[in-house]
């Protein structure tokens, strides 16, 4: 293995295994309601974290597809948004099983919620719309074009939409809410969730590298 | 681009008047799925039911109606209007034409859906503006989707598939504002909504602007 190249996987292992060991052996804060489920903002939140930075990675491959026409790019582009939707999955169901332990129920009609839904359906749409189009260059062309549309809209749905005043959010960190921070008192969470952030965006971006060598190869195939 | 723009809306219209059936075939829509729905319910009484309906109707009214604005023309009259008129006054131009198609088509929804299942509506003016920028916010998210799925080989349902997650927040809000004027609440109470709708559009028309001029040529 050639560890000039790979440190970085190395790294990434280590951070999943040691937000998966800290995440649920370490101390947390103890407080109503919440109790366990305060563990979740390490795999929840921060997949959703990772899920946005491997989803921002998209998009600059799209707009740099668009000014350079290169179908390296393009190809890029796609495959992480493959791996940000997998991210993403991964967080709405860890989302929703927290919200059956805290709120009571898997799914409740809040806008937060309503918002990671429309993104997630957006991006779904971007996968249809990238089988529907036969042509390479148009499909990689038009999806690109999507894609940037859909991040546009992922920060408004996810991050604007649900902090506005007169939209209320039983979600942590909107509609007047605390965010997890402000129950952390000791601080001690940090220690995890900003290397889970890292580890998790480091996971997809692997799949993601894997997954274009593995079309770059077959596109060689074909070529042959 | 300023001068293109009543230009190009004006050929719009000229074309629109030249397919008589087509407008006329939204027309009917509207009002068979308002027949169903009486049918259905004789009367609603019921200001929510009331609410989602009426917006059902539009949102599927509208997808219907905008999702011609790129498919009608033939090839060939693409490809000569593009030699003539820049892709952003064409964006533009049809942008505005579908706003002004949607606002009369929501304006006859309403007449016709108030006429057969009853018009609960109290404050007609925040109801008539409700249409209107709700009118504005389908015709320019649509009409930038019906340019993208234009370009596919299944436009129908994909149309679908591309604007309705898209229109899923902009639906709520004018759901929410309509449903203000159904209760004739103070307009005070609404201005927030306002404000969401016409963020929305302004952030969609800056991204169909950007955005077009990539996705005309084939």
């Amino acid at each position: 293995m050639n560890l000039k190249k790979n440190w970085w996987k190395i790294i990434a292992v280590s951070l999943i295994i040691y937000t998966i060991t800290a995440g649920f052996l370490g101390k947390v804060p103890r407080l109503p309601i919440l109790h366990e489920t305060i563990r979740n903002l390490y795999f929840h939140v921060t997949m959703w974290f990772g899920m946005m930075i491997i989803l921002l990675i998209s998009l600059v491959y799209s707009i740099k597809y668009l000014s350079s026409q290169k179908q390296e790019h393009d190809i890029i582009a796609s495959e992480a948004a493959n791996a940000g939707i997998l991210l993403g999955c991964l967080g709405i169901t860890t989302g929703m099983i927290w919200a059956k332990f805290t709120w009571g129920a898997y799914w409740v009609n809040d806008p937060k919620l309503n918002g990671a839904a429309v993104t997630l359906l957006i991006y779904f749409a971007y996968l249809i719309l990238r089988g529907s189009i036969e042509e390479e260059q148009k499909r990689a062309k038009v999806s690109a074009v999507y894609n940037i549309f859909a991040y546009v809209l992922l920060l408004v749905f996810l991050m604007i939409w649900p902090r506005m005043n007169g939209v209320d959010s039983l979600h942590p960190g909107n509609g007047g809410n605390p965010a997890f921070s402000s129950y952390d008192l000791d601080k001690n969470m940090r220690w995890v969730f900003y290397p889970a952030i890292i580890g998790w965006t480091l996971i997809g971006v692997w799949m993601m590298t894997l997954k274009v060598r593995i079309r770059k190869i077959q596109q060689q195939l074909l070529n042959n | 681009m300023l001068k293109e723009i009543p230009i190009l809306i004006k050929k719009e219209l000229q074309n629109e008047w030249k397919q008589k059936f087509s407008f006329s075939g939204i027309l009917l829509y509207v009002i068979s799925t308002v027949f169903v729905s009486y049918l259905c319910f004789k009367v609603i009484e019921n200001i929510l039911v009331w609410n989602a309906l009426f917006w059902i109707i539009m949102l599927f009214a509208a997808t219907n109606a905008v999702a011609k604005s790129f498919i009608q023309e033939s090839k060939g009259r693409l490809l000569y209007l593009y030699t003539l008129a820049s892709p952003q006054g064409i964006i533009i131009a049809k942008t505005i034409y579908n706003a002004l198609l949607l606002s009369i088509i929501g304006i006859f929804n309403y007449l016709f859906f108030g006429l057969l299942l009853g018009d609960l509506v109290q404050d007609k003016t925040l109801f008539l503006l409700t249409i209107i920028l709700g009118s504005m916010g389908f015709a320019i998210v649509l009409t930038m989707i019906s340019a993208i799925a234009s370009k596919t080989n299944n436009t129908g349902s994909l149309m679908a598939i591309l604007a309705f997650p898209i229109l899923i927040p902009l639906l709520i809000t004018l759901i929410r504002l309509s449903k203000n004027a159904l209760d004739g609440l103070d307009l005070s109470v609404s201005y927030t909504y306002i404000i969401v709708l016409l963020a929305i559009n302004v952030i969609v028309v800056v991204l169909a602007y950007l955005l077009f001029p990539y996705l005309w040529r084939d």
